[in-house]
């Protein structure tokens, strides 16, 4: 568990890496356990992969998450002010409030939202799919149409290869290696991996940065300070768990929280210079998202982010099917997850408080060390996932296609989150559909799919309606 | 070529953002033109027994070359985020392919030699050539890293990496 924490915290630190591509590098190496320990150890290595975010970005400005780019904000200036141990100090203590309110959350709602999952069919499943998918299209903050053409070219991805229903080849031209389909793992790897190493050695990038020292003293003295935010913690939370629940994902609800938070504290106008609030805030949303985010990924299999969804990838190769049916069947594996998140995280906290030193000295290691090492285990990951050598060239294409598309603004999660859901949303839907006879209106046929739905459509027009409304 | 030349480096844009655009944003409607060609061959209709199964993808394709194609206008009429600036400027590009050239060249040695000893071959010239590390000190931790990985995986975790399909250099060690 300790180990899983501290790769997780490694992979949070390191730029090229994060939390989803670190599981899914890592992910190979856990088949060999039993899938109750492989879980727990992964869940850990995500843990310590939302505390270690948040490292680079108050010391270096550097995110190592996306979802700590919200946190740089104030936690970069506190540390050119020479108060790094305190900025990082609240940004532990917060996201550990965080997750620990979204765990509570999780461990008493989940059954209940299982037992209400447990009356859905196909159309039901399909709408929620349909509500993922739309309201990454809604809430994305690029162009729609990007965010649409990304995630329809992941659903193409995810269909190359043997119909599940049919056993028809489909899409692969003719080569017969394509017959397995395009791995998400493998798109991950490519995607997130090598395009961030392409990117970031475009911009010649060179770590610098000072030694932090955390002593306990500043700790404790930031304690103290840190009752005086108990509103801004509250409200982030909640922003957290709502954006966690509805696949909004860690990083819109820190930059939500941080948005929020600027607007309703008394002294909104100082953030930015180094407040100790613009920490808290962005830190206690992300963690309370990344947390929830389990919860409809453990009782629908609807990942709310990404990391979520490779788990989720996870715990269908160990032959898990998350849903409803997995807190029926699976009950010790349930628990022993949610047991596991509670020690996870205090586990984490000790961890990242006392070792803070040693991470900053990951980022000493020049670049010039770091990329080279980065590539090997991408392509070492990229292999293992089927032990075919042509998945490494793949691996190398996405990174190309994640370099380009991140520069033009094509976002990354709708797209893996297709990769990942695609196949099941198209059987929930061609289920429905043959139920139907082919008629659209079963989506409507009950109050619950049909709110679902609704509540999608929404979602996929709000960015046209948020626009006619600001005229 | 070290890192930090970036400072003097090269400014002159290669090809701009609006171009780009343009460009990316074609290549994604031809594939979901293709797409929904090769799905509507299989079979996108209503089939004896339910959907067949190209229904699904054919819509994929069409709502990406449509999407697409949306995107492709606004580019051409220059309504994407700052369409003059440069996506990538020369100096760039010359560091972006000082790592994807040797990438390249790296998974095709390992397709023939084998994942170890290509990785210590990478670690080594990566490290000497872009971080201008000594010679001995890149080749002993090229070695390191690939040792390291051969124990971690082939030993303790017993997953097998890929061996070359020309020449497998670990055949000297009977693995």
């Amino acid at each position: 568990m300790f180990i899983g924490v501290i790769l997780g915290v490694i992979i949070g630190v390191l730029p090229g890496l994060g939390g989803a591509n670190g599981i899914a590098i890592l992910l190979p190496l856990t088949f060999t356990m039993p899938p109750t320990s492989a879980i727990i150890m992964l869940s850990c290595i995500y843990w310590g992969a939302l505390f270690g975010g948040a490292i680079t970005s108050i010391l270096f400005n550097i995110p190592g998450e996306p979802w700590s780019v919200a946190t740089t904000f104030d936690g970069y200036p506190m540390a050119q002010q020479g108060r790094a141990g305190e900025a990082l100090t609240a940004a532990f203590t917060s996201s550990f409030i965080g997750a620990f309110v979204a765990v509570v959350m999780i461990t008493f709602l989940a059954p209940l939202v299982a037992k209400f999952a447990l009356k859905f069919g196909p159309p039901e499943f399909f709408s929620v799919y349909f509500l993922t998918f739309c309201s990454f299209i809604g809430m994305g903050k690029g162009s729609p149409w990007k965010t649409l053409a990304a995630m329809m070219l992941g659903f193409a991805l995810a269909a190359v290869g043997m119909d599940t229903m049919t056993g028809q080849l489909r899409l692969n031209f003719g080569f017969h290696e394509l017959m397995r389909g395009f791995d998400f793992l493998i798109a991950v790897i490519g995607l997130f991996g090598i395009g961030e190493i392409l990117l970031s050695m475009e911009e010649g990038l060179s770590f610098s940065g000072g030694s932090a020292r955390i002593d306990f003293k500043i700790v404790i003295a930031t304690w103290k300070k840190l009752p005086r935010y108990w509103l801004t913690s509250l409200r982030s939370c909640l922003i957290g768990c709502w954006m966690g629940i509805t696949p909004g994902g860690a990083t819109p609800a820190s930059f939500m929280s941080y948005g929020v938070a600027k607007r309703m504290s008394p002294n909104g106008a100082k953030f930015g210079t180094g407040q100790l609030e613009g920490v808290v805030a962005p830190e206690t949303a992300a963690h309370a998202a990344g947390t929830s985010a389990l919860l409809p990924m453990l009782s629908l299999g609807i990942p709310g982010s990404p990391t979520a969804a490779v788990l989720l990838g996870g715990l269908l190769i160990w032959g898990l099917q998350p849903g409803p049916l997995l807190f029926v069947e699976k009950k010790d594996f349930v628990w022993g997850l949610i047991a596991s998140m509670y020690l996870g995280n205090l586990a984490g906290l000790i961890i990242v408080l006392t070792c803070v030193p040693l991470f900053a000295a990951i980022l000493r290691i020049p670049f010039s060390i770091i990329a080279p090492l980065i590539i090997v285990i991408c392509a070492i990951g990229a292999y293992t996932v089927h032990n075919a050598m042509l998945d490494i060239w793949f691996m190398l294409g996405f990174g190309v296609i994640g370099y380009v598309f991140k520069k033009l603004d094509y976002p990354m999660a709708p797209m893996v989150l297709a990769l990942v859901l695609g196949d099941r949303a198209e059987d929930s839907f061609r289920q429905s559909m043959l139920i139907s006879q082919g008629n659209l209106s079963v989506f409507f046929s009950n109050w619950l799919v049909g709110a679902i739905m609704s509540l999608g459509l929404v979602m996929l027009f709000w960015p046209l309606v948020a626009k006619l409304r600001g005229r | 070529m070290p890192t930090d030349q970036h400072e003097q480096a090269d400014e002159r844009s290669v090809v701009s953002m609006r171009t780009m655009e343009i460009i990316v944003a074609a290549a994604i409607f031809a594939f979901g033109a293709v797409v929904a060609w090769a799905s509507w061959q299989l079979g996108a209709r209503w089939g004896g027994d339910g959907p067949q199964a190209g229904y699904f993808p054919f819509y994929i394709g069409v709502i990406i070359a449509f999407a697409s194609l949306v995107t492709l206008v606004q580019a051409v009429l220059g309504r994407s985020a700052n369409p003059g600036e440069a996506f990538v400027e020369r100096g760039q590009l010359k560091l972006v392919f000082a790592v994807l050239g040797p990438a390249l060249v790296y998974v095709l040695v390992i397709q023939w030699f084998g994942i170890y000893l290509a990785s210590a071959i990478y670690m080594a010239v990566f490290m000497a050539w872009l971080g201008n590390y000594a010679w001995w000190k890149a080749v002993l931790l090229g070695i390191a890293v690939s040792v390291s990985v051969f124990m971690m995986f082939e030993i303790w975790f017993k997953v097998p990496l890929h061996k070359g399909t020309f020449y497998d250099p670990l055949s000297l060690i009977g693995y």
